[in-house]
């Protein structure tokens, strides 16, 4: 592919600017859209505005962002020293723990959703009534993508070896966890964390199918009598996942090349793991 | 025995930190899944097969070809367009600011979209839409005319937009595994460019190709969060049938029908699930 011909060149800018129109267009005229005055035409930030001041949809918005917190969190909980625990103890178990974390993406969300019922009266006579219960179903939405992220982290350290001089130094496993491994896979929970909080935001499936006021379903809700403003979140949560995902793939691959820069120490010759 | 006992044991301890793991999927996707399947053969507590029956009159079976129109079309126009996509992105260089801006687009499109997409659409090409609007006052014509946004014209087109990027991020990882070597060696021996990719790149891609428009095919098949917040009434395919037949429990007189219809998006994307996952076998033979 080095010499391209002149009719070759041509033609890959035409199929460029037609991608480009295709895909940049709708983007432009939700931009456009959600601004334009409807009444008395011209210019008006009103839609915008409405993010902060319409009461619903900025509740609905509290609630992603504290569903995204909290998932974030509990999938690190869950999944990070279980992927941990099977490297270095039991590998038997590795490919079972796989296929699990990415069975989610073989089951729809909607599926899901229709089975859940008699699960979720459990969870809501323990927990009680609120939107954020949601957080255990979108980690599971969340492990297959969660999965990948922090399998590449995992398996770019020796984690044996780290695990093994921490542990020959006294350290318990909770210390050997929390900071010896995880400053050493930082990218891949970074990684795990940011598109966790894209799907997450991103979700309208089980959130409205269960009745919850999440943000994507306040945004449909308001679709119904204020078209601007939908038009607005649906622009605005793109453009933060777009931003998101951006600022993830310039500072992960920065990290990466410092990881390996750091030289995983080559393993000394096997010394039998002791307790 | 005493150290069959002992594997056991040790077996056991070394199982014992994954628990939380595993109850985690038990409760929160094996249980819904199962609750699924048993709720589709199991009524008022016998064993029966008139929820399964229910699938095969009018109403469903309708909703299952326009689902499978909808999903074969976008599974192929997403994968022809968004192979030639991935190959202009592969060809810029692998740190370009450009590829990766690209790539993070497609990605928030292709996996995040969702209700978004309809609202752009809407914005886009709705009543009032920006195209809609500019068209109508240059050409004097209506493109919302007759409200097929609405319809399955609508959807094929917003599924696409999500379908294209989607074969992107599948299928660069494909495309990146040719190596120059390979078209080198080919050129080396009198190919032409033409030659080049019809007798080497094309039969090498196939698989790859194939099994990702069956992925394709499975996403669109399974997407609800675009359809939904783009038809608000009726139900023309799988997923809406299944949101109705969820809020309203008396769809065709037949409550726990949303199992049945569950079950048979299980089995159609678990189907073509299983195909994918062989062709990838394949490909990864030669993408090391």
């Amino acid at each position: 592919m080095r010499r391209v011909s002149t009719s070759g060149r041509i033609l890959r800018v035409v199929l460029v600017v037609l991608f480009g129109l295709f895909f940049l267009f709708p983007l432009y005229a939700m931009a456009d859209f959600s601004t334009r005055n409807l009444l008395r035409g011209g210019r008006t930030l009103q839609a915008w505005k409405n993010l902060v001041q319409d009461d619903a949809l900025y509740a609905a918005i509290v609630i992603s962002l504290l569903l995204a917190v909290f998932t974030v969190v509990l999938m690190l909980v869950i999944l990070v020293p279980t992927m941990i625990w099977v490297r270095l103890r039991a590998p038997w178990a590795r490919g079972m723990v796989e296929f699990l974390c990415l069975l989610s993406l073989t089951i729809p969300a909607l599926v899901i959703v229709v089975g859940l019922r008699n699960v979720y009266l459990w969870v809501t006579y323990f927990l009680g009534e609120s939107a954020l219960t949601l957080t255990f179903i979108y980690v599971v939405l969340v492990l297959p993508f969660a999965y990948r992220a922090l399998d590449g982290a995992v398996s770019a350290i020796d984690l044996r070896t780290l695990s093994e001089a921490a542990r020959s130094l006294g350290a318990g496993w909770a210390t050997t966890i929390l900071r010896v491994v995880v400053p050493n896979i930082w990218s891949g929970i970074l990684s795990a964390a940011f598109i966790s909080i894209a799907v997450v935001l991103g979700e309208y499936t089980i959130a409205s199918l269960s009745g919850y006021q999440t943000l994507q379903v306040q945004i449909v809700a308001i679709g119904k009598r204020d078209g601007p403003t939908s038009v607005a979140a649906s622009l605005a949560t793109l453009l933060f996942g777009f931003v998101l995902l951006l600022v993830l793939s310039l500072v992960t691959r920065g990290r990466r090349r410092g990881t390996l820069e750091a030289a995983v120490p080559t393993p000394a010759p096997a010394a039998q793991p002791g307790g | 025995m005493s150290t069959a006992g002992k594997g056991l044991g040790r077996r056991l301890r070394e199982g014992l930190p994954l628990l939380p793991f595993l109850a985690f999927i038990v409760i929160f996707l094996l249980i819904p899944t199962v609750t699924v399947i048993f709720g589709s053969v199991y009524a008022d507590g016998a064993f029966s097969l008139a929820r399964i029956a229910a699938l095969f009159s009018e109403t469903p079976l309708a909703a299952l070809w326009k689902s499978v129109l909808l999903s074969g079309s976008t599974a192929i126009l997403g994968a022809v367009l968004g192979a030639i996509l991935a190959w202009l992105i592969v060809s810029s260089p692998r740190t370009s600011i450009f590829r990766r801006a690209v790539i993070s687009l497609c990605s928030v499109l292709a996996q995040f979209g969702g209700v978004a997409l309809a609202f752009a659409f809407l914005a886009t090409i709705g009543l009032n839409g920006v195209l809609t609007l500019w068209v109508q006052q240059h050409f004097g014509l209506n493109l919302a005319g007759s409200g097929w946004l609405y319809g399955l014209g609508g959807l094929i087109l917003v599924y696409t937009y999500f379908q294209i990027p989607l074969m992107v991020i599948v299928f660069v990882p494909a495309l990146e595994g040719l190596r120059e070597q390979w078209r080198e060696a080919a050129v080396s021996l009198g190919a032409s460019t033409w030659q080049y990719w019809r007798q080497v790149a094309f039969p090498l891609l196939t698989p790859a190709f194939l099994g990702a428009t069956l992925l394709l095919f499975a996403n669109a098949f399974a997407a609800y969060a675009t359809a939904a917040a783009l038809v608000s009434q009726g139900s023309p395919i799988v997923p809406l049938l299944i949101r109705s037949a969820l809020t309203s429990e008396v769809v065709l007189g037949q409550a726990g029908f949303a199992y049945a219809l569950a079950l048979e998006m299980i089995v159609v994307v678990a189907a073509v699930m299983i195909a994918y996952s062989a062709l990838v076998r394949r490909t990864a033979r030669w993408l090391q």
